[in-house]
């Protein structure tokens, strides 16, 4: 929205100025989740059982937590199979939510702030979910954008695929409105009220990353089962 | 005699009005830009206070029913919060375009 690049730390650094803020920062949320990951993997390797719980609460403790949560969900919503579904939809999540997690540190600049990164993401999800239909249902499923009826599948038609198509903009757009709306209420008033005050706004942005990212996973887990629900 | 005067009047009107309103928008654009701003600071700022309303007003409904649902089926909890969550993401997704509106407007003052 606007044209003026904010200022970051990383921006600073001079072999990095070339890079536009949000892709810089993508990257970084990469580069923790995979250093993040390299440590589970290792920590898990020299486990001798893999079944038992960490006694403490740790990083690996946390990602199963996710992991079951999204588990229970897409069990819910999709089935038994639905748990094929659950590291594709997890792995958006925790994507997401170390993304708004890192606009909190003072510094840094979220990547899903930008609009760019937003639908990049949703527009994985999109071909993702068409890609998932086809290869359950094979061509037939085609017939979805169809509807229920064959005399009225030219009403249907149009209808199904502006919602279809209005999918990932609506994803990609609420996401970037939130977490945009969030920041700027921060930004307003650490302006106005330097002490204190902004702690309030950094517990609401909390709240919203999370949910926010909740919310992008789960409407992702949910438009894959209606593409591969056997109903129509 | 009278009807006919009336149809014409009315088909004189709605030929013009048009016309009239065109006209008046040409006049503005070369003149000065103040009335155009002042007309975007106000429609940006209603933009997202109607939002706010009305997405509040449907939030609102929505917790209410989730709440009195949880309340006397306690079981029930953590179904209706998956649902609770998505649709009040739904209402809030709404108001978060409005804001979005809101915001390419401010850009054009």
């Amino acid at each position: 929205m606007s044209g003026k690049e904010p200022e970051t730390l990383l921006g600073h650094l001079p072999f990095l100025k070339e890079i536009p803020v949000h892709t810089l920062h993508s990257i970084l949320t990469a580069i923790i989740l995979s250093g993040i990951s390299i440590y589970i993997f290792i920590k898990l390797k020299r486990l001798d059982d893999y079944t038992t719980p960490d006694e403490k609460p740790s990083i690996r403790g946390f990602f199963e937590f996710i992991t079951q949560f999204f588990s229970d969900i897409l069990t819910g919503i999709v089935g038994e199979e639905g748990k094929k579904f659950v590291p594709f939809v997890t792995s958006i999540f925790v994507f997401i939510l170390f993304s708004n997690l890192l606009g909190l540190i003072p510094g840094f600049y979220p990547p899903t702030m930008n609009i760019n990164t937003n639908a990049g993401i949703a527009g994985f999800v999109f071909l993702s979910y068409n890609y998932f239909g086809f290869r359950a249902h094979g061509i037939s499923y085609l017939k979805q954008f169809l509807g229920p009826i064959p005399l009225l599948a030219f009403l249907f038609l149009p209808v199904e695929m502006i919602s279809h198509i209005f999918r990932p903009v609506s994803l990609s757009i609420r996401l970037f409105g939130n977490i945009f709306g969030d920041h700027t209420a921060l930004e307003t008033f650490t302006s106005l009220v330097p002490i204190l005050v902004p702690s309030i706004f950094m517990l609401l942005g909390l709240i919203v990353s999370i949910v926010q990212a909740f919310v992008f996973a789960l409407l992702s887990g949910i438009y894959i089962s209606l593409a591969i629900s056997h109903e129509h | 005699m009278r009807k006919v005067i009336e149809k014409v009047m009315v088909v004189s009107f709605l030929l013009f009005v048009p016309a009239i309103c065109f006209a008046a928008e040409e006049g503005t654009q070369g003149v000065e830009n103040a009335s155009i701003k002042t007309a975007l600071a106000i429609a940006s700022g209603l933009a997202i206070a109607i939002a706010a309303f009305g997405g509040a007003f449907g939030q609102s409904r929505a917790i209410t029913a989730a709440m009195e649902g949880i309340s006397r089926n306690p079981e029930a909890q953590p179904r209706m919060f998956v649902l609770l969550i998505l649709g009040l993401a739904f209402i809030e997704s709404l108001v978060i375009y409005a804001f979005v509106i809101s915001l390419m407007l401010q850009g054009k003052i």
